[in-house]
């Protein structure tokens, strides 16, 4: 079974829950970038939580099965169209041999996800089938699709769950806001801006650039302060400089005081700005759920609280997956 | 070498969001806070903890990934501080590691057509980044600069960044580190295998990208090889750990392309062999002491 693609979009690649353990050698986590809508597509082709998927940036791909498939699509809300007739998203399509996928203009959002029953079956590297761009591994041949390429799907696992759903309940879809707030804990090196700076970060709305992808998201809006002082050996000149350290993924860097930086899933591992925040793992799906121009705030919550929002995300998934697997893992 | 024999206060813990534990060794950076900081890396690597699933050694930090439904925020913290004072404890911090050889064209012309490429804005418009860096070295000439680059070997500080690349820091006294500013704007195009400099840290770039080190030569083998063709990655695709002692080698245009074809052939591999780092001896006597590293690597 396979897809043979007929036009590849803007930048399509495959995903699954990504590479943990690598991060030491500067090898990312990868994996889709909004975890949720992923899992939904997959719920819906009858997969697992870990198989793969097809990855859509902005403008989707033209496919045509060679075999009868089971597919779904979810994430931003885009216009689905199998052989150029208007079906619906969030919901398990049926396709039949020779039969054509492909897609409208996203009304907004920036990702969205094509999930097939068996799922996208490359060769997994490092553990996971994750397209790691930059160092040209994992996913299809290390890079997004192109035309022509035939991209094989796999066989329904052993044991797979059956009896999933036809379609997600409407209250359990995440939303593709132009207006979002992003929870953050505020840590790493906040004790390096001042006073007037952390609050100029907690207090003001900011505004998603389209210097927007895989790596991180930068946000226009007002100068934040740091301090002055002597900078330690080995850290650069400016006060927003450290030596070189670790980036936890989803910490907010502001180079140079101007236009903060969150990282996101396929994150440089380190570097030499200092971190002065990070978005709790509950909401990094919202930020990858962002549009260019979404008005943002980032507002401070503790560890307890970034602890009770995870617990909400496995309730939701709970719900997708009705303990068919062990939606709780990866 | 004053910063590097003071001694470590009590490291700084802080989270990065519900999934990262940080932990600031020292703010400068210094063999020793590297050390620890390594060390520290290995021994929580030993224990093996449920729910640890990243522990990035870096310069002067260390960053730990967890899940924390696995692995309660309060119980990593405890773990990561007793490691901490157990490696505090240690009299004569030792380091099972490698000496690795690594053939460097220094001043080549596509490191040179790399650099002409991104002159505008370049703290230095005429000329190219090696004599920016001998001039803010204040040394002589750009021979003397390479010249000091390659005697002295180098620790693998950090991996990171993008995938296999390594930070190295010079192991000389402190005054006698090379540092050099890095580019004012990044550039877009960074050739793989560039041997760069930023701050007091050489690096090669494993991958071609986007990059901010001024650039000195190329190195004329990969470091980083998803398709594990050769040898040495047989095991794994990424060749360096944090740790491992560089001694770079300078090469002529010949022998750059002799080891090219040695590479294509996939019969390339580093010469390279095992040591054990002494951070006192390196401290004490740096000199002395990389004359041992190097005879080390001669005896191979």
């Amino acid at each position: 079974m396979a897809f043979e693609i007929l036009e590849p979009g803007l930048s399509t690649t495959v995903q699954d829950r990504g590479r943990p353990g690598y991060y030491n050698v500067g090898i990312p986590q990868g994996g889709a970038m909004d975890q949720l809508s992923a899992e939904m597509a997959n719920a819906l082709a009858g997969n697992t939580p870990a198989q793969a998927v097809l990855e859509c940036t902005y403008l989707g791909p033209k496919l045509r099965t060679d075999s009868a498939a089971v597919v779904a699509v979810t994430g931003a809300p885009v216009e689905v169209k199998v052989n150029g007739e208007p079906r619906e998203e969030w919901t398990r399509l049926e396709l039949a041999a020779g039969d054509e996928l492909s897609f409208g203009v996203i009304r907004g959002g920036t990702r969205f996800y094509i999930a097939v029953g068996g799922g996208i079956d490359v060769p997994q590297v490092l553990g996971s089938r994750s397209t790691y761009g930059l160092g040209a591994m994992g996913g299809f041949e290390g890079r997004p699709l192109r035309a022509g390429d035939v991209v094989p799907i796999g066989s329904p696992p052993e044991g797979a769950p059956t009896g999933g759903p036809n379609t997600i309940e409407p209250e359990l879809r995440p939303s593709f806001d132009r207006e979002v707030e992003v929870r953050v804990m505020v840590g790493l090196y906040d004790h390096r801006l001042t006073d007037a700076g952390l609050r100029t970060l907690l207090d003001s709305t900011w505004t998603l650039t389209p210097v927007a992808d895989r790596t991180g998201l930068r946000y226009a809006g007002p100068a934040i302060e740091w301090k002055q002082r002597q900078q330690p050996f080995g850290a650069g000149s400016d006060p927003s400089n450290i030596v070189d350290a670790g980036y936890a993924v989803g910490s907010i860097q502001i180079p140079g005081g101007k236009e903060p930086i969150v990282l996101h899933r396929d994150a440089v591992s380190g570097g030499g700005y200092a971190m002065v925040a990070t978005v709790i793992s509950a909401d990094m799906d919202l930020l990858a759920r962002s549009a260019p121009g979404t008005k943002t705030r980032f507002r401070a919550v503790t560890m307890d609280e970034a602890l009770a929002a995870r617990k909400e995300g496995a309730f939701v998934r709970e719900r997708i997956w009705g303990g068919r697997v062990d939606a709780g893992s990866g | 070498m004053s910063s590097t024999t003071e001694a470590l206060n009590g490291a700084r813990y802080t989270w990065g969001g519900d999934e990262f534990l940080f932990v600031e060794i020292a703010e400068a950076m210094s063999l020793g806070a590297n050390f620890k900081a390594n060390a520290m890396a290995k021994l929580l690597g030993a224990e093996a903890l449920d729910g640890v699933t990243d522990i990035c050694p870096a310069n002067a930090s260390l960053l730990i990934r967890f899940n924390p439904d696995v692995l309660p925020p309060p119980d990593l913290e405890a773990a990561v501080r007793r490691t901490e004072a157990e490696v505090a404890r240690a009299t004569h911090p030792t380091l099972q590691t490698r000496v690795v050889e690594v053939p460097v064209w220094y001043d080549d012309p596509y490191t040179n057509e790399t650099a002409a490429r991104f002159r505008s804005g370049h703290q230095r418009p005429e000329g190219n980044d090696l004599e920016f860096a001998a001039a803010e070295n204040h040394l002589a000439s750009v021979q003397e600069f390479i010249e000091r680059h390659h005697s002295s070997p180098w620790l693998v500080s950090m991996v990171g960044f993008v995938a296999g690349l390594p930070f190295m820091f010079q192991i000389v006294p402190q005054e006698q580190q090379l540092e050099v500013p890095k580019y004012l704007s990044p550039r877009t195009d960074t050739p793989a295998l560039t041997v760069g400099h930023g701050g007091c840290f050489a690096c090669i770039y494993s991958v071609r990208g986007a990059g901010g080190y001024q650039m000195f030569g190329i190195a004329a083998a990969p470091i980083f090889d998803p398709g594990q063709s050769l040898p040495d990655f047989k095991d794994f695709m990424v060749f360096f750990r944090p740790g491992d002692i560089v001694k770079f080698k300078p090469v002529t245009e010949d022998e750059y392309r002799q080891i090219q074809q040695q590479v294509e052939a996939g019969t390339y591999v580093y010469r390279q062999a095992p040591i054990t780092f002494d951070l006192q001896r390196a401290l004490e006597d740096p000199a002395g002491y990389n004359k041992e590293i190097m005879e080390q690597l001669n005896g191979v």
